[in-house]
């Protein structure tokens, strides 16, 4: 049997998602996964933007902040059902990313990177600055997540309810992928200009999966804030962002499994790198440079180059 | 064939950490989450250097009930979710005890569910005042609160006679604490805040702010400014320049050598409340305190070759009210020494005398604050 690679990709994040919990000894070891499946899904809806169309955004981690702020704030200063928060934080992020990315998704390369990375900040400003509404620096706490009478909690839960979600958003990712829209991406990325002699409007291309990643970071961190069940505005961060950034990097540009497979390294190594105490932060660089020397397309696209050649089909 | 050599060093390095320990006499384990690295390392640095150093020395004088003490500590960075992780960690994987540690409030406002639900005893090194109000069953904290520094600030003006008070603070978390505790007291002391100014954190000039201050109806007859790092040191130094006329004080953030070198000449006549530690020689003999921070200031500093700050002086205070729980419960069960901790009386730190109660899970009273004011480049010992 044949299988196409986005098939492939879906059954295999599947055949992990529901193995995991079988394989993890305490509920620590879950909350490290449940980590990994909320950045992954930040991760997977960045690679959209990054791998497949080809632009830079330094500030996603803002959208990431707006959806965890929104469930935040949502009740408790309008007094909204935390998931109707969430809903409220996603349409808000995308609808940012639509105004904002008319405008700045003209320039291209540095100059883009630039106006997206203006965009993180002056979101991080805001949750840092705006005490009253927000908490400022010191964060805020995010009431539980009530569904239909239940109370969600346990990290076995989230575990369940994040790996769903990056479940959801790896299906729809892989399917853009090979949508017109994915295949109009793919063509501007290569040649703006040859992708618009073709009859692409590229303009409306690169907004609709700007406002797309956004509405993945939102998601992310509404999760992320509904799990934690406190936020502070390092989630909007100009750091998070790279690391965003650095996910879809190692992981492979343009890979969906290499965006989870990034968010997987970056969120498991620095705890298993605590054995190196001091130097911890010294051996995570040197492996990120290795990665990048000896796996330079990024780690999934470069192992599966690696690979017998009979056993990609 | 590299490649495969630094995978498999990859996946050992992974073994190793998730690898559980063996089990002896098992060593009691104590906990610590702090920012050792990122924006508030110079609190964390040195927590975690006292942490090491007491922990050491006492194992080498035979351990808590007979067994050795064992330090967990993992570094936040500063980021409140990655404390989060460590927390669960340390409470799943580690099973630890209890926790010294959260160098900041976001990062200790984070972690405490956590302990909470364990029923682990968590003493929290950040200064915030939401920490421990409302009280939680398990959680503590050594330093003073901010809230506590306006009430000294005002105690001294009050002193002088002085009730018109302009404010100008930092956006940043400490900032942006203080200056809300100190409108919240003010009218308690019959202080009058005629002007409240705040600047940002990468602001490299406040005579703005501080002239629309000079130039307030009535005037001010004292300034306060709330905030730590480099923010006081160029307000001191426009203070200054503007020759403003009036008193300014500071807050127990600039407690460090760094910020007289920062400001240079401008700090002098500057006041501001301090633990006792800034000024551990100039205590007199009878100070309760004075035995305690001169011991913990001379072993610091010559195993650590810095000068000691007071914010390992809050790491000391921790880890020695939870050995002195730990002995007292003779128990490692949490709710026993949570009880204990609850039940210190007049335990002497570096931070002052500490009585905890249920109501109060910090147990420090004004007292433990003294005002300093600098004179000739050093800190020196109003009262």
């Amino acid at each position: 049997m044949r299988l196409a690679p986005r098939h492939a990709t879906l059954l295999l994040v599947l055949a992990v998602f529901a193995a995991l919990p079988f394989l993890l000894p305490s509920s620590f070891h879950l909350r490290v996964a449940t980590l990994v499946w909320v950045q992954a899904l930040a991760a997977v809806g960045l690679n959209l933007l990054m791998g497949l169309a080809g632009q830079v955004s330094l500030g996603h981690a803002g959208f990431f902040g707006i959806g965890a702020y929104a469930v935040a704030l949502g009740p408790r200063h309008l007094g909204l059902d935390p998931l109707l928060s969430a809903l409220a934080g996603l349409v808000l992020s995308g609808l940012l990313a639509l105004v904002v990315g008319r405008p700045i998704l003209r320039l291209r390369g540095h100059y883009l990177a630039v106006a997206t990375l203006g965009l993180g900040i002056l979101v991080w400003l805001v949750l840092n600055s705006e005490v009253g509404l927000t908490g400022g620096p010191d964060g805020i706490q995010v009431p539980r997540l009530v569904l239909f009478g239940w109370r969600v909690a346990g990290a076995e839960t989230w575990y369940w309810i994040t790996g769903l979600a990056l479940l959801l958003g790896v299906w729809l990712a892989l399917n853009l992928e090979d949508s017109p829209l994915g295949r109009a991406l793919r063509a501007l990325h290569d040649s703006e200009v040859a992708a618009r002699v073709a009859g692409i409007d590229v303009a409306r291309a690169k907004l609709v999966v700007f406002v797309i990643a956004a509405i993945y970071a939102a998601l992310a961190g509404s999760l992320l804030a509904l799990f934690n069940r406190f936020v502070t505005p390092q989630v909007a961060d100009f750091l998070h962002s790279i690391e965003l950034v650095t996910m879809v990097v190692i992981g492979g540009m343009g890979s969906t499994l290499g965006a989870i497979v990034g968010a997987a390294i970056l969120t498991v190594l620095p705890q298993a790198l605590t054995v190196f105490h001091d130097y911890e932060h010294a051996v995570l660089g040197l492996m990120i440079i290795l990665f990048m020397i000896f796996l330079r397309q990024g780690i999934v696209p470069g192992l599966v180059a690696l690979l017998p050649r009979r056993a990609v089909a | 064939m590299q490649r495969r050599q630094f995978f498999a060093g990859m996946a050992a390095a992974a073994m190793l950490a998730f690898a559980a320990p063996g089990h002896a006499q098992a060593p009691i384990r104590i906990g610590s989450v702090l920012s050792v690295t990122g924006p508030a390392s110079f609190l964390g640095d040195p927590e975690a250097r006292t942490l090491r150093l007491y922990i050491d020395r006492i194992n080498q004088a035979g351990g808590v009930l007979g067994r050795r003490l064992e330090l967990v500590l993992y570094d936040d960075g500063g980021d409140a979710n990655r404390a989060r992780t460590f927390a669960t960690r340390l409470v799943e994987d580690d099973r630890v005890i209890a926790v010294v540690g959260g160098t900041t409030t976001g990062t200790s406002m984070a972690m405490i569910p956590v302990f909470e639900e364990a029923k682990i005893p968590f003493i929290s090194l950040a200064g915030g005042i939401e920490i421990i109000e409302p009280v939680k069953p398990f959680t503590f904290k050594t330093p003073h609160t901010d809230k506590m520094a306006c009430e000294k600030i005002f105690d001294d003006l009050r002193k002088r006679g002085l009730t018109r008070v302009g404010l100008i603070s930092g956006t940043g978390g400490f900032g942006a604490s203080m200056r809300n505790q100190c409108l919240r007291v003010a009218g308690e002391f019959g202080i009058q805040i005629v002007a409240d100014e705040r600047y940002g954190p990468g602001d490299t000039d406040m005579t703005p702010q501080l002239t629309r201050m000079r130039n307030v109806p009535g005037g001010v007859q004292a300034v306060i400014n709330a905030d730590f790092g480099q923010g006081p040191a160029i307000v001191t130094r426009n203070f200054a320049q503007l020759n403003m006329g009036v008193p300014l004080y500071q807050s127990h953030g600039v407690a460090s050598r760094s910020f007289i070198e920062l400001a240079g000449a401008a700090a002098e006549g500057v006041r501001l409340p301090a633990a006792a530690l800034l000024v551990a020689e100039q205590l007199p003999d009878n100070d309760p305190q004075k035995r305690v921070v001169m011991a913990y200031k001379q072993l610091y500093e010559s195993t650590q070759n810095q000068p000691v700050s007071t914010f390992g002086g809050h790491a000391y205070d921790g880890l020695m009210i939870l050995v002195e729980a730990i002995k007292r419960a003779n128990s490692t069960d949490g709710t026993r020494i949570r009880d204990a901790i609850r039940a210190t009386r007049g335990f002497v730190g570096t931070g002052g005398v500490v009585n905890m109660s249920a109501t109060d899970h910090m147990g420090l009273d004004l007292s433990a604050f003294r005002m300093i004011e600098i004179r000739n480049g050093t800190w020196k010992l109003i009262d």
